[in-house]
């Protein structure tokens, strides 16, 4: 009813292994960018600063872990600190190089976390799982080191901390405080969307197929020809490209300033959560993990307050910080017995139904 | 989970999401308090939420406001996250704050840049951005009554004034512990060259957050250097952490100072052995204030506040008075200046900017002796007032010491080349554009 695969012939093989083979969902995925770019201009700042922005640099970080922890099976706690290369390798150069316009050096320093990251990667070959988790926290905890410990990093600041310049693309400020909270936005979502679907090309193919046939059992893949070291490195590269362009996009377009701090162990978990959460080996899961984890309890800290007035109740904000974390919880556990694939398998099986409706076989 | 429910849920969310932020209305001033009554550094921050909100409480319910407009006070918890803080400036950017009080550096930062483009004056009182007491580059930052180069320099000059005269530090050794972050880093550059003028001797000790509550290490090391003095700044459960261990370790607790942050509960950690322990403080400690009486009899026996009877007058909640009370004289001196009742952030600045707080006016505010007089004006948003020394009796904060002055010579040199180098770096820098008035 909703969706008929009816009369949609393939006449051909390229047409036939295309990523969105309906016609429905190209239309459904054409619509939801046009009301993304829309929604620059219908939203409040609030909106658009404090909820899609960073949603939006974390589904990036998300499609990065993903990348390397769902496609190819490797686990990882450095996410956090391989953000951070990216955001500290951003700085440098679009503070030694003002010339360069800065949306290069964005895309630049994500290079400069995949050099990190595939440095880091080469244990993979001997360990993986919890041990291979155990050599990325290394890379954590020595990272973050060093954002604290050099302050060349940081262009001797005595505070130790970046900012961000002013920045502008045809004029109009896209960094720095001046920048509209509407252009950082668009500048956001069009990174993340060529990025995305960049990545969707990559694990749709020849790569991602290695990658798929290393997590599923590393010795056929072996067997079958594929070079695991080469094919696992190259995930931990991409991987950390993608987080380093969201750690820089994180800091400059949504932070405009932050402490060594923000690429904690603890961002790190929470990009991994969202991985889970989303759905590992997805890409739409990404952007559903990152939905759950990060705009949920905002979500809940405006709702909770609607929600108990009515009955007399009102709360402290201290109490509706603690009910955020324990609903969140609960949720996350609940949705977890109910589909261990995450989210995306969830939104799979909507779109089934939807696609057989009514009649069910 | 069927489809049906989870469609029903988002489309709930949904629903939840679109509903508007509460508006308020054009008689009321609307003040956001940034409050950690969550996470690590609650121990801290809870007192100084309680004694914010409940100066501003107090104005309300006794006098009705402040010049007969109403507060409307609403606070929003960051945890002392970066990340939240960030949030709640933005979720209350849009309700024409007339002062945004961040309470840690980590969230000051980002947000100072911020304030010239939206309008929102920014008060961090006594921490943040040192150099941001520079009026004339900083118009929208106000960090009164002294920065942490000012704390810094008034215990060097009160440890060489116990030996005998600064001069008599040369080959003593200095211990620094800190919080591991941009709070603790930041008076750094000072010591060092105070070492290097003075010819004393510097040692680190430096506690990443994660670890804060472990601090072995750091005190094993201190124990093998065996300095003649330890300074501390620290914050949330660093202090007390560092207390216990200081004590444990055996350290002499009357050579061991700290800046103005831990509070009764912090040197209570230490147990018996904490007595001599010395903090720094720029105002009174107690609860003997016509002011704070009116806080008991207006909002906490009325059931308004949070904090229990036994906290007021303790280090931090007096703390939080002191960060309300200028507050408070921000937007009562905006109102003289304006004629207008309902004050926007851009007057509050002016009101920040000739704050006075003058023994006379600190008799009428019934607060007589809390604190030095204070004055800001149009170049200094500081004051770079005197802060006086107290000490742990075991029991309570004694003072010790009379209001001790900065090095403002060796200060002033540090703060204006960390200023300049703010404003170099981050190129395009406005310049001030903000007219000060006459009268400062």
């Amino acid at each position: 009813m909703f969706y008929r695969e009816a009369g949609q012939f393939k006449t051909t093989y390229v047409s036939d292994s295309a990523i969105f083979p309906l016609r429905q969902d190209r239309i459904g995925l054409g619509f939801i960018i046009a009301a993304a770019y829309a929604l620059a201009f219908l939203g409040s700042d609030f909106l658009l600063q404090a909820v899609m922005i960073p949603f939006l640099v974390f589904s990036l970080a998300a499609i990065g872990l993903n990348i390397l922890t769902g496609y190819t099976g490797l686990l990882s706690l450095g996410t956090g600190a391989f953000m951070g290369v990216g955001a500290y390798a951003c700085y440098k150069l679009m503070t030694a190089f003002p010339g360069v316009n800065v949306i290069v050096w964005i895309f630049v320093s994500g290079f400069f976390s995949a050099a990190v990251g595939a440095l880091f990667g080469l244990p993979s070959l001997r360990i993986k799982g919890f041990y291979l988790a155990v050599a990325t926290l290394a890379a954590q905890f020595f990272l973050q080191w060093c954002f604290i410990r050099i302050p060349w990093l940081v262009n001797y600041n005595v505070s130790g901390a970046l900012d961000a310049p002013l920045r502008t693309l045809f004029g109009t400020p896209i960094m720095g405080p001046n920048a509209t909270s509407q252009t950082r936005y668009l500048l956001v979502l069009t990174i993340v969307i060529l990025l995305t679907w960049i990545a969707s090309n990559l694990v749709h193919g020849r790569i991602g197929r290695m990658w798929i046939a290393i997590r599923d059992m590393d010795l056929a893949a072996e067997l079958m020809g594929i070079r695991p070291l080469q094919t696992k490195l190259l995930a931990f590269a991409v991987s950390s490209y993608y987080c380093g362009v969201a750690g820089a996009l994180l800091v400059f377009l949504w932070y405009g300033g932050a402490e060594y701090d923000v690429f904690n162990i603890n961002q790190s978990f929470f990009i991994l959560f969202m991985v889970i959460i989303g759905g590992l080996g997805s890409l739409i899961g990404s952007f559903f993990g990152a939905a759950l984890i990060f705009i949920m309890p905002i979500v809940l800290g405006m709702a909770l307050p609607a929600l108990m007035s009515p009955f007399g109740l009102s709360v402290g904000s201290d109490t509706i910080e603690h009910l955020r974390f324990m609903i969140t919880g609960a949720l996350i556990i609940f949705f977890l017995i109910v589909e261990p694939h995450g989210l995306a398998r969830l939104w799979q099986i909507g779109k089934q139904k939807l696609l057989v409706w009514p009649f069910p076989y | 989970m069927s489809f049906r429910t989870l469609s029903l849920g988002l489309a709930a969310a949904t629903v939840l999401a679109g509903t508007a932020l509460p508006a308020f209305a054009q008689d009321s001033i609307y003040v956001p308090l940034f409050t950690y009554r969550t996470g690590a550094f609650a121990g801290s921050g809870t007192f100084i939420a309680d004694g914010m909100h409940d100066y501003l409480e107090m104005l309300n319910q006794r006098d009705g406001g402040i010049g007969g407009v109403k507060l409307v006070l609403e606070e929003c918890e960051t945890g002392y996250d970066t990340k939240k803080g960030v949030e709640c400036y933005e979720a209350v950017k849009g309700k024409n704050p007339v002062i945004v009080n961040p309470w840690s550096t980590g969230i000051t930062l980002p947000l100072i840049p911020r304030a010239s483009v939206d309008k929102i004056p920014i008060l961090s009182m006594a921490y943040g951005l040192s150099a941001s007491a520079r009026g004339d580059i900083f118009p929208w930052v106000f960090n009164p009554p002294s920065t942490y180069w000012d704390g810094l320099s008034i215990i060097i000059k009160y440890i060489g004034e116990k030996e005998g005269g600064l001069e008599k530090l040369k080959g003593k050794k200095i211990g620094f512990i800190h919080l591991d972050a941009a709070f603790g880093k930041e008076p750094i550059p000072l010591l060092q060259e105070l070492a290097k003028d003075i010819g004393f001797e510097v040692a680190l000790y430096p506690v990443a957050a994660q670890d804060m509550q472990n601090q072995s290490s750091q005190w094993l090391s201190a124990r093998r250097d065996r300095p003649d003095y330890v300074i501390m700044w620290g914050w949330g459960s660093m202090n007390g952490a560092a207390v216990k261990e200081a004590v444990r370790s055996g350290y002499p607790m009357d050579k061991f100072y700290s800046v103005w942050w831990p509070s009764e509960d912090d040197a209570k950690s230490g147990g018996a052995g904490a007595k001599g322990f010395k903090e720094l403080n720029w105002h009174a400690v107690g609860a003997n204030f016509p002011a704070l009486q009116d806080i008991q009899k207006h909002v906490i026996d009325k059931g308004l506040s949070k904090a229990s009877k036994d906290k007021v007058g303790e280090v931090l909640y007096n703390r939080g008075v002191y960060n309300s009370l200028l507050i408070a004289e921000g937007i009562a001196m905006a109102q003289k200046l304006t004629g207008k009742k309902a004050v926007t952030g851009e007057d509050v600045r002016r009101g920040m900017e000739n704050i006075k707080l003058d023994p006379a006016r600190l008799k009428e505010l019934g607060l007589e002796g809390f604190t030095e007089p204070l004055a800001l004006s149009c170049t200094d948003h500081n004051g770079h007032r005197p802060a006086f020394m107290q000490e742990w009796d075991g029991a309570k904060w004694v003072k010790i010491s009379d209001p001790i002055e900065p090095m403002t010579d060796r200060v002033k040199a540090q703060l204006d080349g960390a200023a300049k180098d703010y404003a170099e770096k981050n190129a395009g820098w406005p310049k001030r554009t903000e007219a000060c008035d006459k009268a400062s």
